[in-house]
């Protein structure tokens, strides 16, 4: 039996076209992905986002765990501070991508994908028994279960979500979060952080409070004509950002550096977990990238379709998410090919069906926001 | 969701509007329902006029922004004329599956073909079905 969210019926309600996401039923769509995707991007979007996986990571040893655990420097966060980061395994091969959120010394919340949260934990206990002998003083318990995760992003995000509570959300800058209350009487932690490349806010709250907060958050959208959004608008969204995906850019077996993440790898902050086989692969110097592309013959890119030298039609590398960009009205794709292709302008093919078309290696992201 | 009583349907959700009584000529689309289930559309390949298709086979592809569909002759038959409209207003097709955003034109090799398709009711009791 897939797993419902706290605000199943909402969806229903709302007209989202249920499907089975990695084991959750999720509206991928309520009006269509094009004008759920330029609704967010114009105005505002609301995500159903409680999927996500919860771990609660606590006691004094919480922050030498984690920066041993994840590839960031979890040290260099203060309190009320929020961090992207990989996970990586022994082979520098990436578990997931996840956030980390410090509430305080002794208090920390990791968020990671919700197809990977059972996979993720286990490995999560796998280090917490590996380092039992050094570090004793913590807790890690997977609080997925307890939680609704509601994005609202958009240019009018602060002002929608700053109607639930008496925090002054306008004081949160990105890649930060308050702890607060939410309609006067719910826990919430008010994130300014996000999956889409616009302004907004993660809103966590504890699961049964979740269709409480989503409908006055409906109702304080509806002046700033925000839509609800489902899984396509996300993930095209997310795509026309750069911003990876495991299953997609992310594997068990890929090399993040390789990813253009090496912003998040911190070879200098002391042992980590998949930090050797990472150095030694940037050392010997890397041999893929990933790049963004556009398409210049019809055609869409889609996942796993071959990218082609153009002179010699031989394969020399794979589309990892490829779609039409309804902000750009273009199909584009992210793809790793050689380290030789990879430059602004380099003329690559795709192929398509069975035909070698035409495509351009471009800068990322596809788009940036005009505010 | 309401399925034209002079269209003919497939199983594969295509339609075909016989043009004129007696004519070998049809002319092809999705249904309302295809579209529908597919979401917005951005792309679409149809096969060159003069191609010969059999019963089953893909003519063609229809791209929402999440997935890609192949198109399935309805009936055996040649390829006379396509909708130029489409590939620059795949969207047309999401507007107006039934008339507008029709796909081609199909000289039938035979003429009763058509006989083996669903009539609007069982085309709606089998949507139904799919439910």
């Amino acid at each position: 039996m897939p797993k419902q969210t706290a605000l199943i019926e909402e969806h229903r309600r709302l007209g989202g076209r249920i499907i089975d996401f990695g084991g959750w039923e999720l509206p991928v769509q309520y009006t269509g992905v094009m004008d759920e995707h330029l609704t967010c991007r114009a105005k505002c979007g609301i995500f159903d986002v409680s999927h996500m996986g919860e771990v609660h990571v606590e006691g004094k040893d919480s922050e030498a765990f984690l920066n041993y655990l994840v590839s960031n420097d979890v040290s260099k966060l203060a309190d009320g501070q929020a961090l992207y980061s990989e996970m990586c395994n022994d082979n520098g091969g990436v578990v997931d991508d996840l956030l980390v959120y410090k509430k305080n010394r002794d208090k920390f919340l990791v968020v990671i994908n919700a197809g990977n949260s059972d996979k993720d934990y286990a490995h999560m206990l796998k280090i917490q028994e590996r380092m039992s002998t050094r570090l004793k003083n913590y807790t890690l318990t997977n609080e997925s279960p307890n939680y609704t995760q509601i994005a609202v992003q958009g240019r009018h995000a602060e002002k929608i979500v700053q109607t639930l509570t008496k925090s002054n959300l306008s004081a949160v800058k990105t890649y930060w979060f308050t702890e607060g209350t939410a309609l006067g009487k719910i826990p919430a932690v008010f994130a300014r952080t996000g999956y889409t490349g616009e302004d907004g806010f993660e809103v966590y709250i504890p699961w049964s409070t979740g269709p409480e907060v989503w409908r006055a958050l409906e109702d304080a959208g509806q002046a700033y004509g925000m839509k609800p959004c489902g899984l396509g608008a996300r993930d095209t969204l997310r795509l026309e950002m750069k911003y990876p995906l495991y299953g997609h850019e992310l594997s068990d077996e890929g090399n993040p550096l390789e990813a253009g993440l090496g912003w998040v790898i911190k070879f200098d902050k002391g042992d980590f977990v998949g930090r050797a086989p990472m150095l030694a692969a940037k050392e010997k110097g890397l041999t893929r990238s990933l790049v963004g592309l556009k398409m210049l013959e019809r055609g869409i890119p889609r996942q796993g379709y071959s990218i082609l030298d153009p002179g010699t039609k031989e394969k020399i590398g794979a589309v990892t998410s490829g779609t039409q960009s309804p902000s750009l009205n273009q199909a584009i794709a992210l793809a790793y090919v050689p380290k030789s292709m990879s430059a602004i302008g380099t003329r690559l093919a795709v192929d398509i069906r069975g035909a070698a078309l035409a495509a351009e290696v471009i800068p990322t992201p596809f788009y940036k926001r005009p505010y | 969701m309401s399925f034209p009583n002079n269209l003919k349907y497939t199983k594969d959700h295509e339609w075909a509007r016989i043009e004129g009584a007696g004519s070998k000529i049809i002319t092809v689309g999705v249904t309302d329902h295809a579209q529908s289930a597919l979401g917005d559309i951005v792309f679409i390949e149809l096969p060159a006029a003069g191609r010969v298709l059999k019963k089953g086979e893909t003519f063609g592809v229809v791209e929402s922004i999440k997935a890609v569909s192949d198109l399935y002759a309805p009936v055996s038959g040649k390829v006379l004329e396509i909708n130029t409209a489409l590939p620059n207003d795949p969207a047309l097709i999401n507007k107006d599956p039934h008339a507008g955003a029709w796909m081609l034109k199909i000289e039938m090799t035979d003429a009763n073909a058509l006989s083996e398709l669903m009539d609007a009711d069982a085309y709606t009791k089998y949507v139904e079905s799919l439910h």
